[in-house]
């Protein structure tokens, strides 16, 4: 019991950081067009991401390897009832990644511009799609008791799904605005720093509108009215949206980049602890849903995965914050790679 | 066609798209690590442009192989829902150790290495492109565990309508998993030191940048002499694990429909699946197959009809994929023992250059065909004589798959033009030397001269 609920707590974790660290990848590639004046902006933004992206992106196999192997039938429903839009994301991240690595190697505007549109297409779609998949997973999918999708892809285009989906496309946008700024100078800084104070007042409104309709359209809240103590974690989100907000204006770029961080760990986790123990809810009947005790693995895969994320994930942590501080610079031209 | 056989069509062409591009990954890391490790201990700059210049062609096949990877991580779930449900207690705990203890180091690494020139000291610089080289090493081990356990299944019971762990080391240390990881790794080294060799065979029949490509050929000739041989030797092994585990599988390889002692080897068969009988044999070789997979002449061997019917796997290609990987391994010992004796003279062997050139392609071909025996061997079974392949599907629309299939095609054969397009259009390019590149290092960039 214990073990599974460690494992349930881990699960938002690893789904968390994977949105704080490509979170700003897929903001800066949301951004890319429209930031993105001269060939020379476009090539600063992908060189703010350059040496990190590959690295952040692997959080997504992570989280969805640990729901493989702690929650094998969670896994096996969400897959493959989110058919479609996992799909979609897949392709998005695909041209999203080799776009970075093709894009300079052949000066020919008609080719540059190809991988222009993927950067953007390949990181708009999954920002989107990621928010629209997880207010469904909040709100309960309609699966059966034999774990079957009786919908379509359009059932998850319902209003609370999209506003989920512009949740999270601004949070990312906001990361991404503020990671740029802080990699970059001159004029492309200037409006990546416009960028981020333009959305925080639109963020802010589209925040408390989610935060309101969650209270009609799901269930979150039952379990922060049976436990008043968890607010805090909305607390902890508003905290850090304002936060972000006052240590922009103060210029204090990196500070509001973790502010931001914040927020979209506060996010996550809001509907994450509102789920418990519900991993993937059913919307036909709760009797269905798949939780923390129902889908998951065996003690014994439990404590092996337990080690290795114990071990592991500190590592990697090490090793990545290590390579952040190397390039933690603002990009010059004669530092461009990509 | 229904979902199942969709998703099968699925994720044969997204795994095998995928593994075109993971061998080079593989082989190359080992070999640009080498080459910048050697410059940074003689200081020869010739080294230095080594590196770049093989390293600039494997970030182009490191970018595709990344992100088709991630498809594969996710496909179980989406579909083969039914698989991931039942065996996901321990399969899906070795995809996710891959993730965090291996992929990690590969690709954060790499994003370090990429611009880390003027960062790091040269030798911190290249021990992080031996960390990649090792991340994705360890990768390819803990997915091929994975694959290894589908193939033979140990360590496990069956509880509560599922297949359980019992006990880890059992499901690490099999002899199959073993000897799989050793052939599988030493297949990558034969494709990306016949890459090398291949793409210098080219630029020194054109006598063009001859020190580089005539030093780039012997670095890649030296590992193609002991990659081939162990590739070989392990090839051996391999048989002999997949006799003791999955006879039918052998027995498919080899065209073997009859249990017998002194069981031969044909050099050619064409299998009548119908009747169960070869059409046309020639060239037996009595008894080797006993010799080959039980190390005795005599041995018995258990042909293909006393199996039920229903537990054949597809003859035709398993046994035709096992015939051509088997020569082309052959011939990659061939060439490179050739290779041994022309190494001081290659620019006056324009013969064996081309030859090199054209046999760029044959270990893609020779991997490709490895992974055919391998898998549609393993059949009608995902996991060998515990769950059948069409008891693992996901219930899903047979539409939404065929639509996914179609996209798939698409994107990935669009991909890999271009993909390939870029790695040879950089490789006939050839190197930026002398340093007069305009401040344009050969990873494309301009680069500071560190």
């Amino acid at each position: 019991m214990a073990l599974q609920n460690i494992w349930f707590l881990l699960w938002g974790l690893l789904w968390a950081i994977y949105f704080i660290t490509d979170g700003f990848d897929l903001g800066i590639g949301s951004l890319y067009p429209f930031l993105g004046k001269s060939d020379e902006d476009k090539r600063t933004m992908i060189n703010a991401m350059g040496p990190v992206w590959d690295g952040n992106q692997v959080w997504l196999l992570t989280a969805g390897g640990v729901t493989f192997a702690a929650f094998p039938l969670v896994y096996a429903v969400m897959f493959s009832s989110l058919y479609t839009a996992l799909m979609l994301i897949l392709f998005a991240l695909i041209i999203r990644g080799v776009s970075f690595e093709f894009r300079h190697k052949i000066d020919d505007p008609k080719w540059t511009k190809i991988w222009d549109t993927c950067i953007f297409v390949g990181s708009v779609l999954p920002a989107i799609l990621f928010g629209v998949a997880f207010a469904n997973i909040f709100r309960g999918i309609p699966f059966d008791h034999e774990g079957v999708y009786q919908g379509t892809l359009l059932t998850l285009l319902n209003p609370y799904g999209l506003l989920g989906g512009l949740l999270f496309l601004l949070l990312f946008l906001q990361h991404g605005s503020l990671w740029l700024s802080l990699r970059s100078q001159g004029p492309i800084h200037d409006r990546a720093i416009k960028t981020a104070n333009g959305i925080w007042p639109v963020l802010l409104v589209v925040a408390v509108v989610f935060l309101i309709a969650s209270w009609f359209a799901t269930r979150l809240y039952d379990n922060y009215l049976a436990n008043p103590v968890l607010f805090v974690i909305v607390l902890l989100a508003v905290a850090g949206l304002f936060g972000a907000k006052v240590f922009l204006a103060r210029k204090e770029i990196f500070k509001a980049w973790v502010a931001s961080a914040v927020t979209i760990i506060g996010c996550t986790f809001f509907g994450v602890v509102g789920l418990f123990p519900n991993l993937f809810p059913s919307s036909i009947d709760p009797a269905y849903s798949l939780t923390a005790h129902n889908a998951s693995s065996s003690p014994l895969t439990l404590k092996i995965m337990l080690f290795v994320v114990l071990f592991f994930v500190p590592l990697v942590l090490a090793y990545q914050i290590w390579s952040y501080h190397l390039f933690k610079d603002k990009i010059r031209t004669e530092d461009m790679m990509y | 066609m229904d979902a199942l056989l969709l998703s099968r069509f699925q994720f044969a062409a997204t795994t095998m798209f995928h593994f075109l591009f993971v061998p080079l990954t593989l082989g190359l890391s080992i070999i640009v690590a080498y080459m910048e490790t050697k410059y940074v201990r003689t200081g020869d700059k010739t080294y230095l442009d080594m590196t770049k210049f093989w390293a600039k062609l494997f970030l182009i096949n490191f970018a595709v192989g990344v992100v088709t990877g991630i498809t594969l991580e996710f496909q179980f779930g989406t579909n083969w829902s039914r698989y991931s449900a039942y065996v996901g207690d321990i399969f899906g705990s070795l995809l996710a150790i891959e993730a965090t203890a291996s992929f990690f180091l590969e690709s954060t690494l790499i994003g370090v290495w990429i611009f880390g020139w003027n960062k790091l000291s040269k030798k911190a610089h290249a021990a992080v492109m031996w960390m990649v080289a090792l991340g994705s090493h360890l990768s390819a081990v803990w997915i091929l565990v994975a694959n290894a356990w589908m193939q033979s299944p140990v360590g496990y019971t069956i509880r509560e309508g599922r297949a359980e762990l019992t006990d880890f080391a059992a499901v690490v240390t099999q002899k199959f998993a073993v000897v799989k990881i050793i052939h599988t790794i030493s297949s990558a080294m034969v494709l990306g030191a016949f890459f090398i060799m291949g793409i210098s065979a080219y630029h020194l029949l054109k006598k063009k940048n001859v020190h580089f490509f005539d030093r780039s050929f012997k670095t890649g000739l030296g590992f193609a002499v002991v990659s081939s041989l162990v590739v070989f030797i392990m090839g051996d092994l391999n048989g002999v694990v997949v006799g003791e585990k999955q006879p039918a599988k052998l027995a498919a390889m080899e065209s073997l429909w009859e249990t017998q002692k002194a069981a031969p080897v044909y050099l050619f068969a064409w299998p009548d699946e119908e009747n169960g009988r070869n059409t046309i044999e020639i060239g037996p070789i009595p008894g080797a197959l006993s010799l080959l997979v039980k190390h005795d002449f005599n041995a018995e061997i258990k042909g293909l009809n006393d199996f039920p019917k229903e537990e054949h796997p597809p003859v035709l290609i398993t046994s035709f994929a096992f015939k051509g990987m088997v020569g082309l391994g052959a011939v990659f010992i061939l060439l490179s023992i050739a290779g041994l004796f022309l190494k001081d003279k290659l620019v006056n062997s324009p013969l064996y250059l081309k030859i090199m050139v054209a046999a760029i392609p044959l270990p893609y071909l020779a991997i490709q065909l490895g992974w055919l025996v391998t898998e549609i061997g393993r059949q009608p079974w995902i996991v060998y004589g515990l769950m059948k392949t069409a008891e693992a599907d996901s219930p899903i629309a047979a539409s939404q798959v065929g639509i996914s299939l179609a996209a798939f095609i698409i994107v990935y054969g669009l991909l890999g033009l271009a993909g390939f397009y870029l790695i040879a259009r950089k490789a006939i390019q050839g190197p930026d030397l002398d340093g007069d590149d305009n401040g344009h290092g050969a990873i494309g960039r301009p680069l500071k001269t560190a």
